[in-house]
Protein backbone atom coordinates (compact mmCIF):
# COMPACT_ATOMS: atom_id res chain seq x y z
CA UNK A 1 0.00 0.00 0.00
CA UNK A 2 1.58 3.29 -1.00
CA UNK A 3 1.11 6.56 0.77
CA UNK A 4 -1.61 7.91 -1.53
CA UNK A 5 -3.85 4.93 -0.99
CA UNK A 6 -3.36 5.14 2.73
CA UNK A 7 -4.20 8.84 2.73
CA UNK A 8 -7.44 8.39 0.85
CA UNK A 9 -8.41 5.51 3.08
CA UNK A 10 -7.85 7.59 6.19
CA UNK A 11 -9.74 10.50 4.66
CA UNK A 12 -12.68 8.24 3.82
CA UNK A 13 -12.86 6.83 7.25
CA UNK A 14 -12.62 10.33 8.73
CA UNK A 15 -15.48 11.56 6.56
CA UNK A 16 -17.58 8.51 7.37
CA UNK A 17 -17.03 9.13 11.04
CA UNK A 18 -17.93 12.80 10.73
CA UNK A 19 -21.15 11.93 8.92
CA UNK A 20 -21.89 9.35 11.60
CA UNK A 21 -21.30 11.92 14.32
CA UNK A 22 -23.85 14.36 12.86
CA UNK A 23 -26.39 11.61 12.25
CA UNK A 24 -25.71 10.29 15.75
CA UNK A 25 -26.43 13.66 17.36
CA UNK A 26 -29.68 14.01 15.43
CA UNK A 27 -30.70 10.48 16.28
CA UNK A 28 -29.80 10.90 19.92
CA UNK A 29 -31.84 14.05 20.41
CA UNK A 30 -34.74 12.65 18.42
CA UNK A 31 -34.78 9.50 20.54
CA UNK A 32 -34.60 11.48 23.76
CA UNK A 33 -37.38 13.81 22.66
CA UNK A 34 -39.70 10.95 21.72
CA UNK A 35 -39.10 9.33 25.10
CA UNK A 36 -39.58 12.69 26.85
CA UNK A 37 -43.04 12.96 25.27
CA UNK A 38 -43.87 9.42 26.41
CA UNK A 39 -42.61 10.07 29.95
CA UNK A 40 -43.95 13.56 30.52
CA UNK A 41 -47.08 13.95 28.43
CA UNK A 42 -49.26 11.85 30.79
CA UNK A 43 -48.30 14.10 33.72
CA UNK A 44 -48.89 17.26 31.72
CA UNK A 45 -52.23 15.96 30.50
CA UNK A 46 -53.24 15.04 34.05
CA UNK A 47 -52.56 18.57 35.30
CA UNK A 48 -54.41 20.08 32.33
CA UNK A 49 -57.43 17.86 32.86
CA UNK A 50 -57.54 18.74 36.54
CA UNK A 51 -58.35 22.35 35.55
CA UNK A 52 -60.82 21.44 32.82
CA UNK A 53 -64.54 21.88 33.41
CA UNK A 54 -66.51 18.69 32.78
CA UNK A 55 -68.19 20.24 29.74
CA UNK A 56 -64.89 20.78 27.97
CA UNK A 57 -63.43 17.42 28.87
CA UNK A 58 -64.42 16.03 25.47
CA UNK A 59 -62.31 18.41 23.40
CA UNK A 60 -58.78 17.19 23.36
CA UNK A 61 -57.31 20.63 22.80
CA UNK A 62 -55.08 22.66 25.02
CA UNK A 63 -57.33 25.73 24.93
CA UNK A 64 -60.06 25.70 27.52
CA UNK A 65 -61.48 27.77 30.34
CA UNK A 66 -59.54 26.78 33.44
CA UNK A 67 -61.58 26.19 36.55
CA UNK A 68 -60.83 25.09 40.08
CA UNK A 69 -64.25 23.48 40.45
CA UNK A 70 -62.71 20.00 40.32
CA UNK A 71 -60.35 20.84 43.14
CA UNK A 72 -63.04 22.15 45.43
CA UNK A 73 -65.25 19.18 44.55
CA UNK A 74 -62.55 16.72 45.56
CA UNK A 75 -61.05 18.53 48.53
CA UNK A 76 -64.23 19.80 50.13
CA UNK A 77 -66.81 17.38 48.79
CA UNK A 78 -64.98 14.15 49.66
CA UNK A 79 -62.71 12.93 52.43
CA UNK A 80 -59.68 13.10 50.17
CA UNK A 81 -57.84 15.41 52.52
CA UNK A 82 -58.29 12.92 55.34
CA UNK A 83 -56.76 10.17 53.20
CA UNK A 84 -53.89 12.47 52.29
CA UNK A 85 -53.21 13.23 55.95
CA UNK A 86 -53.46 9.60 57.05
CA UNK A 87 -51.26 8.43 54.19
CA UNK A 88 -48.68 10.97 55.28
CA UNK A 89 -48.79 9.91 58.94
CA UNK A 90 -48.48 6.21 58.16
CA UNK A 91 -45.62 6.66 55.67
CA UNK A 92 -43.69 9.14 57.81
CA UNK A 93 -43.90 7.08 61.00
CA UNK A 94 -42.97 3.93 59.09
CA UNK A 95 -39.86 5.65 57.79
CA UNK A 96 -39.05 6.96 61.26
CA UNK A 97 -39.15 3.48 62.80
CA UNK A 98 -37.12 2.18 59.87
CA UNK A 99 -34.41 4.74 60.54
CA UNK A 100 -34.20 3.99 64.26
CA UNK A 101 -34.11 0.21 63.79
CA UNK A 102 -32.50 -0.01 60.37
CA UNK A 103 -29.48 2.31 60.54
CA UNK A 104 -27.78 0.16 63.25
CA UNK A 105 -28.34 -2.96 61.14
CA UNK A 106 -26.76 -1.27 58.14
CA UNK A 107 -23.81 -0.26 60.32
CA UNK A 108 -23.37 -3.76 61.73
CA UNK A 109 -23.53 -5.30 58.25
CA UNK A 110 -20.95 -2.87 56.95
CA UNK A 111 -18.43 -2.93 59.79
CA UNK A 112 -18.53 -6.18 61.68
CA UNK A 113 -17.80 -9.72 60.69
CA UNK A 114 -20.17 -12.11 62.31
CA UNK A 115 -21.52 -15.55 61.68
CA UNK A 116 -24.25 -15.81 59.07
CA UNK A 117 -23.74 -12.17 58.16
CA UNK A 118 -24.40 -12.66 54.48
CA UNK A 119 -27.43 -14.79 55.29
CA UNK A 120 -28.86 -12.01 57.44
CA UNK A 121 -28.20 -9.55 54.62
CA UNK A 122 -29.86 -11.71 51.99
CA UNK A 123 -32.82 -12.48 54.25
CA UNK A 124 -33.42 -8.76 54.72
CA UNK A 125 -33.19 -8.23 50.98
CA UNK A 126 -35.53 -11.14 50.31
CA UNK A 127 -38.25 -9.43 52.37
CA UNK A 128 -38.32 -6.92 49.56
CA UNK A 129 -39.12 -9.72 47.13
CA UNK A 130 -41.77 -11.45 49.21
CA UNK A 131 -45.13 -11.31 47.41
CA UNK A 132 -47.05 -8.63 49.27
CA UNK A 133 -50.28 -10.60 49.02
CA UNK A 134 -48.61 -13.60 50.65
CA UNK A 135 -47.65 -11.45 53.62
CA UNK A 136 -50.83 -9.47 53.90
CA UNK A 137 -53.33 -12.35 53.88
CA UNK A 138 -52.05 -14.03 57.08
CA UNK A 139 -51.36 -10.60 58.58
CA UNK A 140 -55.00 -9.73 57.87
CA UNK A 141 -56.12 -12.77 59.89
CA UNK A 142 -53.71 -12.05 62.75
CA UNK A 143 -54.59 -8.35 62.86
CA UNK A 144 -58.29 -9.10 63.01
CA UNK A 145 -57.69 -11.44 65.95
CA UNK A 146 -55.49 -9.08 67.93
CA UNK A 147 -57.29 -5.89 66.97
CA UNK A 148 -54.64 -4.30 64.79
CA UNK A 149 -56.77 -4.37 61.64
CA UNK A 150 -57.50 -0.88 60.37
CA UNK A 151 -55.18 0.84 62.87
CA UNK A 152 -52.22 3.14 62.40
CA UNK A 153 -49.89 0.85 64.31
CA UNK A 154 -50.73 -2.24 62.27
CA UNK A 155 -50.17 -0.54 58.94
CA UNK A 156 -46.98 1.18 60.08
CA UNK A 157 -45.55 -2.10 61.29
CA UNK A 158 -46.23 -3.90 58.03
CA UNK A 159 -44.81 -1.01 56.03
CA UNK A 160 -41.40 -1.95 57.50
CA UNK A 161 -41.33 -4.62 54.80
CA UNK A 162 -41.43 -1.89 52.17
CA UNK A 163 -39.01 0.56 53.75
CA UNK A 164 -36.48 -1.41 55.84
CA UNK A 165 -34.75 -3.56 53.17
CA UNK A 166 -34.28 -0.52 50.95
CA UNK A 167 -32.79 1.62 53.70
CA UNK A 168 -30.45 -1.08 55.00
CA UNK A 169 -29.13 -1.97 51.57
CA UNK A 170 -28.40 1.58 50.57
CA UNK A 171 -26.88 2.70 53.88
CA UNK A 172 -24.67 -0.36 54.07
CA UNK A 173 -22.89 0.98 51.01
CA UNK A 174 -22.56 4.44 52.59
CA UNK A 175 -21.05 3.04 55.80
CA UNK A 176 -18.57 0.96 53.86
CA UNK A 177 -17.36 4.07 52.07
CA UNK A 178 -16.39 5.78 55.33
CA UNK A 179 -12.84 4.91 56.20
CA UNK A 180 -12.19 3.01 59.39
CA UNK A 181 -9.49 5.50 60.37
CA UNK A 182 -12.11 8.08 61.28
CA UNK A 183 -13.55 5.69 63.81
CA UNK A 184 -10.13 4.81 65.14
CA UNK A 185 -9.27 8.48 65.57
CA UNK A 186 -12.47 9.05 67.52
CA UNK A 187 -11.64 6.01 69.58
CA UNK A 188 -8.24 7.44 70.48
CA UNK A 189 -10.06 10.53 71.70
CA UNK A 190 -11.75 8.27 74.21
CA UNK A 191 -15.18 7.89 72.69
CA UNK A 192 -17.02 4.63 73.23
CA UNK A 193 -18.27 2.78 70.17
CA UNK A 194 -21.86 3.98 70.38
CA UNK A 195 -20.66 7.53 70.84
CA UNK A 196 -18.52 7.14 67.73
CA UNK A 197 -21.52 5.80 65.88
CA UNK A 198 -23.85 8.62 66.95
CA UNK A 199 -21.43 11.54 66.97
CA UNK A 200 -19.18 10.91 63.98
CA UNK A 201 -20.73 8.33 61.66
CA UNK A 202 -24.36 9.40 61.65
CA UNK A 203 -23.49 13.01 60.76
CA UNK A 204 -21.25 11.71 57.97
CA UNK A 205 -23.97 9.66 56.30
CA UNK A 206 -26.62 12.34 56.83
CA UNK A 207 -26.96 13.34 53.15
CA UNK A 208 -27.36 9.72 52.16
CA UNK A 209 -29.71 9.07 55.03
CA UNK A 210 -31.97 11.96 54.06
CA UNK A 211 -32.25 10.87 50.45
CA UNK A 212 -32.81 7.21 51.27
CA UNK A 213 -35.41 8.15 53.85
CA UNK A 214 -37.22 10.22 51.23
CA UNK A 215 -37.01 7.36 48.78
CA UNK A 216 -38.37 4.96 51.41
CA UNK A 217 -41.11 7.48 52.13
CA UNK A 218 -42.08 7.53 48.47
CA UNK A 219 -42.23 3.73 48.30
CA UNK A 220 -44.38 3.65 51.44
CA UNK A 221 -46.58 6.47 50.15
CA UNK A 222 -47.09 4.56 46.88
CA UNK A 223 -47.92 1.21 48.42
CA UNK A 224 -51.19 -0.29 47.32
CA UNK A 225 -51.52 -3.90 48.47
CA UNK A 226 -51.06 -3.45 52.22
CA UNK A 227 -53.59 -0.65 52.70
CA UNK A 228 -56.02 -2.38 50.33
CA UNK A 229 -56.11 -5.46 52.56
CA UNK A 230 -55.14 -4.16 56.00
CA UNK A 231 -57.10 -0.95 56.27
CA UNK A 232 -60.83 -0.48 56.34
CA UNK A 233 -62.86 2.63 56.92
CA UNK A 234 -60.91 4.41 59.63
CA UNK A 235 -57.47 4.47 57.98
CA UNK A 236 -57.36 5.42 54.34
CA UNK A 237 -54.54 5.99 51.97
CA UNK A 238 -54.45 8.01 48.80
CA UNK A 239 -53.84 5.11 46.45
CA UNK A 240 -56.95 3.31 47.65
CA UNK A 241 -59.15 6.40 47.95
CA UNK A 242 -58.25 7.65 44.48
CA UNK A 243 -59.57 4.55 42.80
CA UNK A 244 -63.06 5.42 44.01
CA UNK A 245 -63.18 8.29 41.53
CA UNK A 246 -63.17 5.73 38.72
CA UNK A 247 -65.53 3.22 40.26
CA UNK A 248 -68.77 5.18 39.93
CA UNK A 249 -70.97 4.85 36.86
CA UNK A 250 -70.51 8.40 35.64
CA UNK A 251 -66.81 9.04 35.85
CA UNK A 252 -65.89 12.65 36.53
CA UNK A 253 -62.58 12.68 34.74
CA UNK A 254 -61.76 16.13 36.10
CA UNK A 255 -61.94 14.75 39.63
CA UNK A 256 -59.86 11.73 38.66
CA UNK A 257 -57.23 14.16 37.41
CA UNK A 258 -57.33 16.18 40.63
CA UNK A 259 -57.01 13.06 42.76
CA UNK A 260 -53.96 11.93 40.80
CA UNK A 261 -52.38 15.38 40.70
CA UNK A 262 -52.50 15.81 44.47
CA UNK A 263 -51.23 12.27 45.02
CA UNK A 264 -48.25 12.85 42.72
CA UNK A 265 -47.36 16.32 44.01
CA UNK A 266 -45.45 15.40 47.22
CA UNK A 267 -43.51 12.75 45.35
CA UNK A 268 -42.37 15.05 42.58
CA UNK A 269 -41.27 17.62 45.18
CA UNK A 270 -39.37 14.94 47.11
CA UNK A 271 -37.84 13.75 43.84
CA UNK A 272 -36.43 17.20 43.13
CA UNK A 273 -34.85 17.29 46.58
CA UNK A 274 -33.13 13.92 46.36
CA UNK A 275 -32.20 14.13 42.70
CA UNK A 276 -28.51 14.47 43.43
CA UNK A 277 -28.35 11.35 45.56
CA UNK A 278 -30.92 9.29 43.73
CA UNK A 279 -28.62 7.60 41.25
CA UNK A 280 -26.25 6.61 44.02
CA UNK A 281 -29.05 5.64 46.32
CA UNK A 282 -30.62 3.34 43.80
CA UNK A 283 -27.41 1.53 43.04
CA UNK A 284 -27.68 0.25 46.62
CA UNK A 285 -23.96 0.18 47.09
CA UNK A 286 -24.68 -3.28 45.86
CA UNK A 287 -22.54 -3.53 42.79
CA UNK A 288 -19.18 -3.31 44.42
CA UNK A 289 -18.59 -7.04 44.55
CA UNK B 1 -22.23 -6.48 48.07
CA UNK B 2 -19.38 -5.68 50.38
CA UNK B 3 -15.88 -6.86 49.88
CA UNK B 4 -14.59 -9.18 52.55
CA UNK B 5 -11.51 -7.20 53.47
CA UNK B 6 -13.33 -4.12 54.64
CA UNK B 7 -15.07 -5.55 57.65
CA UNK B 8 -12.47 -4.77 60.25
CA UNK B 9 -13.71 -4.58 63.82
CA UNK B 10 -13.02 -1.07 65.02
CA UNK B 11 -12.26 -1.20 68.67
CA UNK B 12 -9.13 -3.25 69.16
CA UNK B 13 -8.76 -2.46 72.86
CA UNK B 14 -11.93 -4.05 74.13
CA UNK B 15 -12.31 -7.63 75.24
CA UNK B 16 -12.71 -9.69 72.07
CA UNK B 17 -15.78 -11.50 73.38
CA UNK B 18 -17.84 -8.35 73.64
CA UNK B 19 -16.82 -7.32 70.16
CA UNK B 20 -17.96 -10.68 68.92
CA UNK B 21 -21.35 -10.21 70.50
CA UNK B 22 -21.76 -6.54 69.77
CA UNK B 23 -23.04 -6.84 66.18
CA UNK B 24 -25.80 -9.12 67.41
CA UNK B 25 -26.87 -6.54 69.99
CA UNK B 26 -26.82 -3.87 67.34
CA UNK B 27 -29.06 -5.71 64.92
CA UNK B 28 -31.47 -7.05 67.54
CA UNK B 29 -34.04 -4.18 67.61
CA UNK B 30 -34.33 -4.14 63.85
CA UNK B 31 -34.60 -7.90 63.64
CA UNK B 32 -37.42 -7.89 66.20
CA UNK B 33 -39.35 -5.47 64.01
CA UNK B 34 -38.72 -7.63 60.95
CA UNK B 35 -39.23 -11.03 62.53
CA UNK B 36 -42.68 -9.98 63.72
CA UNK B 37 -43.43 -9.85 60.04
CA UNK B 38 -41.83 -13.25 59.45
CA UNK B 39 -44.64 -14.96 61.39
CA UNK B 40 -47.09 -14.54 58.49
CA UNK B 41 -44.84 -16.67 56.27
CA UNK B 42 -45.09 -19.57 58.68
CA UNK B 43 -48.82 -19.00 59.10
CA UNK B 44 -49.22 -19.00 55.32
CA UNK B 45 -47.68 -22.47 55.06
CA UNK B 46 -49.89 -23.66 57.90
CA UNK B 47 -53.04 -22.24 56.31
CA UNK B 48 -52.32 -23.94 53.01
CA UNK B 49 -53.12 -27.27 54.68
CA UNK B 50 -56.47 -26.13 56.11
CA UNK B 51 -59.85 -25.25 54.67
CA UNK B 52 -59.80 -21.88 56.43
CA UNK B 53 -62.45 -19.53 55.11
CA UNK B 54 -63.69 -16.06 56.01
CA UNK B 55 -67.23 -17.36 55.89
CA UNK B 56 -67.19 -20.02 58.59
CA UNK B 57 -65.59 -19.89 61.98
CA UNK B 58 -64.71 -23.58 61.89
CA UNK B 59 -61.74 -24.90 60.06
CA UNK B 60 -59.92 -28.22 59.94
CA UNK B 61 -56.87 -29.79 58.36
CA UNK B 62 -57.41 -31.09 54.87
CA UNK B 63 -53.92 -32.44 54.27
CA UNK B 64 -52.47 -31.71 50.86
CA UNK B 65 -55.86 -31.32 49.19
CA UNK B 66 -55.40 -27.59 48.47
CA UNK B 67 -52.10 -28.38 46.80
CA UNK B 68 -53.37 -31.26 44.67
CA UNK B 69 -56.47 -29.25 43.76
CA UNK B 70 -54.28 -26.42 42.58
CA UNK B 71 -51.98 -28.68 40.54
CA UNK B 72 -54.96 -30.26 38.75
CA UNK B 73 -56.68 -26.92 38.17
CA UNK B 74 -56.45 -25.39 34.70
CA UNK B 75 -56.77 -21.91 36.20
CA UNK B 76 -53.47 -22.35 38.02
CA UNK B 77 -51.54 -22.97 34.81
CA UNK B 78 -53.34 -20.08 33.16
CA UNK B 79 -52.36 -17.80 36.06
CA UNK B 80 -48.79 -19.06 35.90
CA UNK B 81 -48.66 -18.35 32.17
CA UNK B 82 -50.11 -14.83 32.60
CA UNK B 83 -47.62 -14.15 35.42
CA UNK B 84 -44.69 -15.18 33.24
CA UNK B 85 -45.89 -13.38 30.10
CA UNK B 86 -46.45 -10.18 32.05
CA UNK B 87 -43.19 -10.36 34.00
CA UNK B 88 -40.98 -11.27 31.05
CA UNK B 89 -42.47 -8.84 28.54
CA UNK B 90 -42.53 -5.91 31.00
CA UNK B 91 -38.97 -6.61 32.17
CA UNK B 92 -37.53 -7.05 28.68
CA UNK B 93 -39.20 -3.92 27.28
CA UNK B 94 -38.08 -1.84 30.27
CA UNK B 95 -34.54 -3.19 30.29
CA UNK B 96 -34.04 -2.42 26.59
CA UNK B 97 -35.74 0.98 26.69
CA UNK B 98 -34.06 2.04 29.95
CA UNK B 99 -30.59 1.03 28.76
CA UNK B 100 -30.96 2.73 25.39
CA UNK B 101 -32.18 5.98 26.96
CA UNK B 102 -29.39 5.86 29.55
CA UNK B 103 -26.81 5.50 26.77
CA UNK B 104 -28.40 8.36 24.85
CA UNK B 105 -28.19 10.50 28.02
CA UNK B 106 -24.50 9.74 28.46
CA UNK B 107 -23.28 13.00 26.92
CA UNK B 108 -23.30 15.77 29.51
CA UNK B 109 -25.19 18.44 27.59
CA UNK B 110 -27.65 20.80 29.28
CA UNK B 111 -30.51 19.04 27.48
CA UNK B 112 -29.56 15.66 28.91
CA UNK B 113 -29.02 17.12 32.38
CA UNK B 114 -32.54 18.54 32.42
CA UNK B 115 -33.98 15.34 30.98
CA UNK B 116 -32.30 13.23 33.66
CA UNK B 117 -34.36 15.09 36.26
CA UNK B 118 -37.60 15.06 34.31
CA UNK B 119 -37.34 11.39 33.38
CA UNK B 120 -37.42 10.30 37.01
CA UNK B 121 -40.87 11.80 37.61
CA UNK B 122 -42.91 8.77 36.45
CA UNK B 123 -40.95 6.54 38.84
CA UNK B 124 -42.30 8.58 41.74
CA UNK B 125 -45.90 8.00 40.71
CA UNK B 126 -47.67 5.17 42.53
CA UNK B 127 -48.60 2.41 40.06
CA UNK B 128 -52.23 2.69 41.14
CA UNK B 129 -52.19 6.43 40.42
CA UNK B 130 -50.39 5.82 37.13
CA UNK B 131 -53.34 3.69 36.10
CA UNK B 132 -55.65 6.64 36.86
CA UNK B 133 -53.53 8.94 34.72
CA UNK B 134 -53.55 6.51 31.82
CA UNK B 135 -57.30 5.97 32.19
CA UNK B 136 -57.64 9.70 31.57
CA UNK B 137 -55.83 9.30 28.29
CA UNK B 138 -57.13 5.94 27.10
CA UNK B 139 -60.81 6.47 27.75
CA UNK B 140 -62.68 6.05 24.46
CA UNK B 141 -64.85 9.08 25.07
CA UNK B 142 -62.49 11.70 26.50
CA UNK B 143 -59.13 10.08 25.81
CA UNK B 144 -56.50 12.04 23.99
CA UNK B 145 -54.84 8.86 22.74
CA UNK B 146 -57.97 7.96 20.76
CA UNK B 147 -57.57 11.20 18.80
CA UNK B 148 -53.88 10.45 18.38
CA UNK B 149 -54.54 6.97 16.99
CA UNK B 150 -57.26 8.34 14.67
CA UNK B 151 -54.52 10.25 12.87
CA UNK B 152 -52.91 6.90 12.05
CA UNK B 153 -56.21 5.44 10.92
CA UNK B 154 -56.80 3.36 14.04
CA UNK B 155 -60.29 3.76 15.50
CA UNK B 156 -61.76 2.53 18.76
CA UNK B 157 -58.61 0.90 20.10
CA UNK B 158 -60.03 -0.93 23.13
CA UNK B 159 -57.07 -0.59 25.55
CA UNK B 160 -57.92 -2.30 28.84
CA UNK B 161 -61.46 -3.28 27.90
CA UNK B 162 -60.66 -6.07 25.48
CA UNK B 163 -59.21 -9.51 26.05
CA UNK B 164 -56.73 -8.92 23.24
CA UNK B 165 -55.25 -5.60 24.30
CA UNK B 166 -55.47 -5.60 28.11
CA UNK B 167 -52.03 -7.19 28.53
CA UNK B 168 -50.53 -4.60 26.19
CA UNK B 169 -52.14 -1.76 28.17
CA UNK B 170 -50.97 -3.11 31.53
CA UNK B 171 -47.40 -3.59 30.30
CA UNK B 172 -47.46 -0.11 28.74
CA UNK B 173 -48.42 1.51 32.06
CA UNK B 174 -45.88 -0.57 33.95
CA UNK B 175 -43.25 0.48 31.42
CA UNK B 176 -44.15 4.13 31.85
CA UNK B 177 -43.68 3.91 35.63
CA UNK B 178 -40.65 1.65 35.86
CA UNK B 179 -38.39 2.36 32.90
CA UNK B 180 -36.81 5.28 34.85
CA UNK B 181 -35.68 2.78 37.47
CA UNK B 182 -33.58 0.87 34.94
CA UNK B 183 -32.48 4.19 33.49
CA UNK B 184 -31.17 5.41 36.85
CA UNK B 185 -29.31 2.21 37.62
CA UNK B 186 -27.64 2.07 34.22
CA UNK B 187 -26.74 5.76 34.53
CA UNK B 188 -25.16 5.01 37.91
CA UNK B 189 -23.17 2.31 36.15
CA UNK B 190 -22.11 4.58 33.32
CA UNK B 191 -20.90 7.21 35.79
CA UNK B 192 -18.73 4.69 37.59
CA UNK B 193 -16.98 3.38 34.48
CA UNK B 194 -13.20 3.94 34.40
CA UNK B 195 -12.06 6.41 31.75
CA UNK B 196 -8.77 4.90 30.57
CA UNK B 197 -10.04 1.87 28.58
CA UNK B 198 -12.25 4.17 26.53
CA UNK B 199 -9.42 6.59 25.84
CA UNK B 200 -7.28 3.67 24.74
CA UNK B 201 -10.04 2.44 22.45
CA UNK B 202 -10.36 5.89 20.93
CA UNK B 203 -6.63 6.09 20.30
CA UNK B 204 -6.75 2.70 18.61
CA UNK B 205 -9.57 4.00 16.40
CA UNK B 206 -12.16 1.49 17.52
CA UNK B 207 -15.65 2.05 16.12
CA UNK B 208 -18.49 3.13 18.38
CA UNK B 209 -20.23 -0.21 18.05
CA UNK B 210 -17.06 -2.15 18.78
CA UNK B 211 -16.38 -0.04 21.87
CA UNK B 212 -19.92 -0.64 23.10
CA UNK B 213 -19.76 -4.37 22.44
CA UNK B 214 -16.40 -5.06 24.03
CA UNK B 215 -16.12 -2.36 26.71
CA UNK B 216 -19.30 -0.53 27.72
CA UNK B 217 -21.73 -3.44 27.74
CA UNK B 218 -19.61 -5.95 29.69
CA UNK B 219 -18.76 -3.32 32.30
CA UNK B 220 -22.39 -2.28 32.65
CA UNK B 221 -23.59 -5.83 33.08
CA UNK B 222 -23.36 -5.98 36.91
CA UNK B 223 -25.54 -2.87 37.13
CA UNK B 224 -28.02 -4.26 34.66
CA UNK B 225 -28.29 -7.44 36.71
CA UNK B 226 -29.27 -5.41 39.79
CA UNK B 227 -31.90 -3.59 37.71
CA UNK B 228 -33.10 -6.92 36.34
CA UNK B 229 -33.29 -8.35 39.85
CA UNK B 230 -35.52 -5.63 41.25
CA UNK B 231 -37.71 -5.29 38.17
CA UNK B 232 -38.29 -8.98 37.56
CA UNK B 233 -39.11 -9.70 41.21
CA UNK B 234 -41.64 -6.86 41.27
CA UNK B 235 -43.16 -7.81 37.92
CA UNK B 236 -43.61 -11.46 38.95
CA UNK B 237 -45.83 -10.40 41.85
CA UNK B 238 -47.47 -7.45 40.12
CA UNK B 239 -50.75 -6.55 41.76
CA UNK B 240 -51.30 -2.78 41.94
CA UNK B 241 -51.34 -1.97 38.23
CA UNK B 242 -53.53 -4.90 37.23
CA UNK B 243 -55.96 -4.59 40.13
CA UNK B 244 -56.51 -0.88 39.60
CA UNK B 245 -56.73 -1.29 35.83
CA UNK B 246 -59.28 -4.06 35.49
CA UNK B 247 -59.30 -6.34 38.55
CA UNK B 248 -57.74 -9.05 36.38
CA UNK B 249 -60.25 -8.77 33.57
CA UNK B 250 -61.71 -8.61 31.06
CA UNK B 251 -62.42 -12.30 31.50
CA UNK B 252 -59.30 -13.84 32.97
CA UNK B 253 -56.92 -12.09 30.59
CA UNK B 254 -54.84 -10.52 33.37
CA UNK B 255 -55.45 -13.05 36.15
CA UNK B 256 -51.90 -13.61 37.31
CA UNK B 257 -51.09 -15.55 40.45
CA UNK B 258 -51.38 -12.55 42.80
CA UNK B 259 -54.78 -11.58 41.41
CA UNK B 260 -56.06 -15.16 41.42
CA UNK B 261 -55.05 -15.60 45.04
CA UNK B 262 -56.57 -12.26 46.06
CA UNK B 263 -59.87 -13.08 44.36
CA UNK B 264 -59.94 -16.61 45.81
CA UNK B 265 -59.34 -15.27 49.32
CA UNK B 266 -61.59 -12.21 49.32
CA UNK B 267 -64.26 -12.73 46.66
CA UNK B 268 -64.78 -16.44 47.32
CA UNK B 269 -63.39 -16.14 50.88
CA UNK B 270 -61.36 -19.34 50.59
CA UNK B 271 -58.10 -18.46 52.30
CA UNK B 272 -56.76 -22.01 52.51
CA UNK B 273 -57.21 -22.53 48.77
CA UNK B 274 -55.43 -19.28 47.93
CA UNK B 275 -52.30 -20.05 49.96
CA UNK B 276 -50.62 -22.67 47.72
CA UNK B 277 -50.81 -20.21 44.81
CA UNK B 278 -48.91 -17.60 46.80
CA UNK B 279 -46.39 -20.08 48.15
CA UNK B 280 -45.57 -21.26 44.63
CA UNK B 281 -45.10 -17.63 43.62
CA UNK B 282 -42.84 -17.09 46.61
CA UNK B 283 -40.67 -20.07 45.66
CA UNK B 284 -40.40 -18.88 42.05
CA UNK B 285 -39.43 -15.37 43.14
CA UNK B 286 -36.95 -16.55 45.77
CA UNK B 287 -35.14 -18.96 43.47
CA UNK B 288 -34.88 -16.54 40.56
CA UNK B 289 -33.67 -13.82 42.95
CA UNK B 290 -30.95 -16.11 44.31
CA UNK B 291 -29.89 -17.11 40.80
CA UNK B 292 -29.66 -13.50 39.65
CA UNK B 293 -27.80 -12.38 42.79
CA UNK B 294 -25.23 -15.16 42.41
CA UNK B 295 -24.70 -14.37 38.73
CA UNK B 296 -24.40 -10.66 39.52
CA UNK B 297 -21.79 -11.20 42.22
CA UNK B 298 -19.75 -13.35 39.88
CA UNK B 299 -19.87 -10.66 37.19
CA UNK B 300 -19.05 -7.89 39.64
CA UNK B 301 -16.04 -9.80 40.93
CA UNK B 302 -14.88 -10.38 37.34
CA UNK B 303 -15.32 -6.67 36.60
CA UNK B 304 -13.08 -5.87 39.55
CA UNK B 305 -10.51 -8.35 38.33
CA UNK B 306 -10.82 -10.61 41.38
Amino acid sequence: MDNNQMDSKLRNSYQRRKKFKVLGAVGRNLGLTVYAVFALFPLLWMVLCSFKPDTEMYNTVFRFHPTTANYSAVLIGTDYFKAFYQNFVVSALAVLITIVAGVPIAYALARYNFKKKENVAFTILSFKFAPEILVSLPVFLIFQKIGLYDTYFGLIWVYQLVTMPLLIWVLRGYFEDISVEIEQAAQLDGYRWYEIFLKTLVPLIKPGLVSVALLAFIFAWNDFTFPLILSGSSIQTITITSLRYLASDTVHYGQVAVASTIAVLPEVIACLFIQKHLVRGLSFGAVKG
Amino acid sequence: MPSEGKNIPVNYNEIPRTIKRRPYYIITPGMIVLIGILIPFILAIFLSFTNYSFKSMHWRFVGVRNWTDMLTNVDFYHALLITLIYAVSATVVQMVLGTVIALLLKKDTLYSKVLKVLFTFPLMVAPAIAVLIWQLMTSNTVGVLEKFLNVFGVFNFPWASSYKTSMFTAVLIDTWVNTPFILLLVLAGIQSLPKSPFEAAQVDGASAWFTFKTLTFPMLKPFMYIALLFRLMAALQEFGVIFSLSKGGPGDSLMNISLTAYMTAFKYSRVGVAMPYLLVLWVIINYSAKAIVNRQRKLARQAQGL
